[in-house]
């Protein structure tokens, strides 16, 4: 392939190659400086990003600023928080009781997409109460109805800006790609030295890391608005402020509301992981429990995040699709706000239970019904069961793969790794490739954090290599029919609103705590986009080209090797791409049940609160996910046309 | 034809689309063509194109796609800025017009229809309607009547809590042709208005459309790329290639006398008794005027078909629109062009 393409290009790809080779093959008679840079060579990133904050906090004053934002946020986090679990805070109103809050759900439900999700949306809060995990649910619940707001406005803003002018936009841009593969725990220890730790500091972390799908979803649909309803407007004698307000903007409500959906779901994802820095709530609850191995609470609190996932998405979902129809004509205002009188028809018919039996107010502790007994005694017996094979897969897995493999990566000499990267760079796009590929992965070596980070390498390659060898055979499997990959889609539709941290229960379940635990876990969360992709690149073959080939008496294995396989390659590269970037997450967050690598040292960064350390750590998983954007994509897009 | 009359005037008008057009336009000139631009890594949409619109007239311009007509009815509406040449209308350059005064220009004087309609999604056909009205801060009742009264006057009665979504391709033109003329427009801009329509429905709405340029007196510059379709509707076609003026002329004109190879081109394949009228052919009257009925000279020769057959008279009157006598027909003539000429 490379020398095809590439002639002169493919020489120069293939000496680095065989230069990486000869690096490795030598390596015991290499230089130490070749096999981990000096000492003398490693640069104290750290140091210099502490300086620049400390400048910024003390010096500049920033802290005052952020202080005062969160001031706010804190205002709004009251209000939520009396309003939903009752925290005495202005208004003082609350709580509102829960039959009341699951009415309303299902209202909304109804009002948006029908009886089905009214039944989801209603269910999820009755289950809710009566598992007697309310209060849990309300405070991460009261953070995301603070952050969420806060997140679509910024984005608004900030994607208006990047619209209106090509710097800000120029300026944005890398910074958006960086922060999109900055993992969690980066965006945490600024904020706890900022603001500390608590709901307020979570909210601000929530804020901060849901922004920016919103700035890419507005910068796409208001570019995306049909030039001719842009023309109509300003024949119309639009101002510009008229025509952002009431043609632009509402002219892109589906991208926009798209965007709000992005938010919400990466509200709840980084909710449940702020329990890291003391937002209580379901996550924290889950951690808590995870940590104590109490499989069965850990699995009733693991549903209902996942509940609350799919409700959130489907809803803002059906939002962003809903169309506007007409009422007909002479039509009444009972008729026309059918949702809005059922809701308070509900509504009164909730305060009414509350004032027959304080049940339909607030589920005590005592009254809750749980499974945690049934479901503890079921996962023993099946854990019993399967043990002898879990067991066995565990050890082996470990002496015979995993440990051979990280101790293969930690063994390759630092010049062979790069020069390598060099190579691939170069026979897939050129000497600028190489150079980007160096540019990403230069600094990881320099920054003296080689070891954890090539552990954090092997971890994410064995796992998203077990995710292609799982993942493409399950796409090809589902798109063998219409209806099942319609299906499979929907799967994984659902599985990827889950937030990462709940696939962490079953593998601990399984494995208990170790790296057997987290590779399954990476591989579990890394698999869902590769049979997404697989799926949509197989369907999106056009279908004239499988008949010309059938045309051309070529079998049905035939045509998915020679037709199917090669046409849907662009697309899988995207998805393991996805693969990628949801693994280095993945990793990072499961460093909590025991790992060695780059999460690790975050997780303590962030207890020690070592800004420099933590974003150092930071920008090592984003430029190694960068690197690798780079590079697949580089290749689908050199491959697709 | 005086000053006062001419609505919309264009001076060696150009469009340069590229990278930094405005450096080339004090190069710009009669003779520079389209591939000299096209060396410098610009593409003229408009060159150099001067013509007059005259109050109350329907001045069709046709052109293939890419020929330049979207573009310039674009800058008539200032909706692109031109690279050089001046645009005035009524008697104002509009490229000197601050934002404030172009946005009062387009509230009171200007309407414009689009090939893809340019509705709003998110407002019903009457709230689309009443939208140019809303922006110049009519007040509610009576925007909401006007637009009413604009959707009835379309065929639209009934629809109005309709979104676009809801309607039929003709209907959101019904819509957006309402929009159009709810402020009152003097000018009529209408880009493409049924080409993103299919064929009996366009035919209908061509109808409507002539139908509603009878009620209206404006002045309307109506963008087409098919032939039949200019010469049924225009008073007068600028017929357009790559972006510069090829012909400006009546429907007759241009059919009996095409200016250049290409303008033959689309007029050979035309059947011209449709489009010839008796009044355009008549000669003028040498001695006494022949006695007996006149043929009405706005109708076609195609319609008079069965009368001239019919009439002995070798020269026959024609009328003109007050009823006087404005020349006569050659009815061997006549016959040559219904008939083909005699083998």
């Amino acid at each position: 392939m490379k020398g095809r393409s590439l002639p002169e290009g493919g020489r120069v790809a293939l000496a680095l190659l065989m230069a990486t080779l000869a690096l490795v093959v030598l390596r015991n008679l290499l230089p130490d400086p070749l096999i981990r840079l000096p000492q003398t060579l490693i640069l104290p990133f750290a140091d210099w990003i502490n300086a620049v904050f400390a400048f910024a906090r003390d010096d500049l004053g920033l802290m005052r600023v952020t202080r005062a934002f969160s001031d706010v946020v804190e205002v709004c986090l009251d209000v939520t928080a009396n309003l939903l679990y009752g925290k005495s805070r202005w208004p003082r109103l609350g709580p509102i009781p829960w039959v009341v809050i699951a009415a309303s759900a299902a209202v909304a439900g109804h009002a948006l997409a029908g009886w089905r999700l009214a039944a989801l949306a209603g269910g999820t809060f009755i289950w809710i109460a009566v598992m007697g995990q309310w209060k849990w649910a309300m405070e991460t619940l009261s953070v995301i109805l603070v952050a969420a707001p806060f997140s679509v406005a910024l984005g608004l803003a900030l994607g208006m800006l990047a619209w209106h002018s090509r710097r800000a936009e120029r300026v944005l841009n890398p910074i958006l790609n960086i922060a999109q593969s900055l993992p969690h725990f980066a965006y945490m220890i600024p904020v706890v030295v900022f603001i500390g730790v608590g709901p307020k500091a979570g909210a601000i972390v929530t804020i901060i890391f849901s922004v920016p799908p919103m700035i890419r979803m507005t910068l796409l649909g208001l570019r995306a608005v049909p030039a001719e309803i842009i023309e109509s407007g300003r024949m119309s004698g639009t101002t510009r402020l008229q025509l952002m307000t009431r043609v632009r903007l509402p002219a892109a409500r589906t991208e926009l509301l798209i965007g709000v959906n992005q938010v919400i779901m990466q509200s709840l994802a980084m909710v449940v992981l702020a329990s890291f820095i003391g937002m209580p709530g379901l996550g924290q609850k889950l951690l808590q429990l995870l940590q104590a191995l109490k499989i069965g609470l850990s699995v009733e609190i693991g549903i209902t995040i996942v509940l609350l996932a799919i409700v959130l998405d489907r809803m803002s979902k059906a939002w962003a699709v809903r169309q506007p129809s007409h009422h007909d004509e002479g039509s009444g205002w009972l008729q026309r706000h059918r949702h809005l009188a059922v809701w308070a028809g509900l509504v009164g018919l909730g305060f009414a239970l509350v004032t027959l039996h304080p049940y339909f107010a607030v589920v005590e502790r005592a009254q809750a019904l749980s499974m945690a007994g049934p479901v503890d005694a079921a996962v023993g017996a099946f854990i019993d069961m399967v043990s002898p094979v879990t067991d066995w897969l565990r050890w082996f897995l470990i002496t015979w793969v995993l440990i051979p493999l990280r101790d293969g990566f930690l063994w390759l000499p630092v010049s062979a790794v790069l020069v390598f990267l060099a190579g691939i760079g170069w026979a897939v796009g050129g000497p600028r490739s190489a150079l980007i590929c160096l540019a990403f992965f230069l600094p990881i070596a320099l920054s003296g954090w080689w070891d954890r980070a090539m552990i954090t390498v092997y971890t994410v390659f064995v796992a998203v290599t077990l995710a292609l060898l799982i993942g493409v055979p399950l796409g090809l499997l589902g798109a063998a029919r219409p209806g099942r990959a319609r299906r499979f889609l929907l799967i994984c539709d659902t599985l990827q609103t889950f937030p990462s941290f709940i696939y962490l229960i079953p593998v601990v379940m399984l494995f208990g705590v170790n790296d057997v635990a987290v590779i399954a876990a990476v591989m579990v969360f890394a698999t869902v986009p590769i049979i997404r992709y697989t799926i949509e690149g197989l369907r999106s073959i056009p279908p004239e080209i499988v008949e010309s080939a059938q045309m051309s008496g070529a079998g049905p294995g035939q045509i998915l090797w020679h037709v199917k396989l090669p046409l849907a390659v662009p697309t899988l590269m995207v998805g393991a791409n996805q693969s990628i970037m949801f693994a280095l997450f993945m990793v990072i967050i499961a460093a909590f049940i025991g790992t060695q690598d780059l999460g690790q040292e975050m997780q303590r960064a962030l207890s020690s609160t070592d800004v420099g350390k933590g974003l150092v750590l930071g920008f090592a998983v984003a430029f190694m996910g960068l690197m690798a954007d780079h590079l697949l994509l580089k290749w689908a897009r050199g491959r697709g046309t | 034809m005086t000053e006062n009359d001419v609505v919309i005037s264009c001076r060696n008008v150009w469009k340069v689309f590229g990278d930094r057009p405005e450096r080339l336009a004090p190069r710009l000139t009669a003779q520079t063509t389209a591939e000299d631009l096209r060396a410098t890594g610009q593409i003229a949409a408009v060159r150099d194109v001067s013509l007059d619109i005259r109050r109350g007239e329907m001045l069709v311009v046709m052109g293939l796609s890419g020929s330049g007509k979207s573009t310039l009815v674009r800058c008539l509406a200032r909706l692109l800025n031109i690279t050089a040449g001046a645009v005035t209308v009524e008697g104002r350059d509009i490229g000197r017009l601050t934002e404030t005064e172009l946005i009062d220009l387009r509230r009171r004087k200007m309407g414009m229809v689009f090939q893809s309609f340019g509705l709003l999604p998110h407002r019903t056909a009457l709230e689309n309607v009443a939208f140019p009205l809303e922006m110049r801060g009519q007040d509610r009742r009576s925007r909401i009547a006007r637009a009413h009264e604009m959707l009835a006057l379309v065929g639209l009665k009934g629809r109005e809590g309709y979104f676009p979504r809801e309607l039929s391709g003709g209907q959101q033109q019904r819509v957006g042709i309402a929009r159009s003329l709810a402020v009152e427009p003097d000018i009529w801009f209408l880009d493409e208005p049924f080409s993103a329509l299919d064929p009996l429905i366009r035919r209908e709405m061509q109808d409507e459309f002539l139908r509603l340029k009878g009620m209206l007196a404006k002045t309307i510059v109506f963008i087409t790329h098919d032939f039949d379709e200019a010469l049924r509707l225009a008073d007068r076609i600028v017929l357009m290639k790559d972006g510069a003026v090829e012909q400006i002329d009546t429907p007759e004109r241009i059919v009996m006398a095409p200016a250049t190879p290409y303008v033959a081109k689309f007029t050979q394949a035309v059947d011209r008794c449709r489009v010839i009228r008796a009044g355009a052919v008549a000669q003028p009257v040498q001695g006494p005027p022949p006695e007996g009925t006149a043929l009405p000279g706005a109708e076609t020769l195609h319609a008079l078909a069965r009368r001239i057959v019919g009439d002995s008279r070798p020269l026959i009157p024609v009328a003109d629109a007050r009823g006087g006598i404005a020349g006569v027909l050659d009815r061997q003539a006549a016959l040559d062009l219904l008939l083909g000429p005699v083998a």
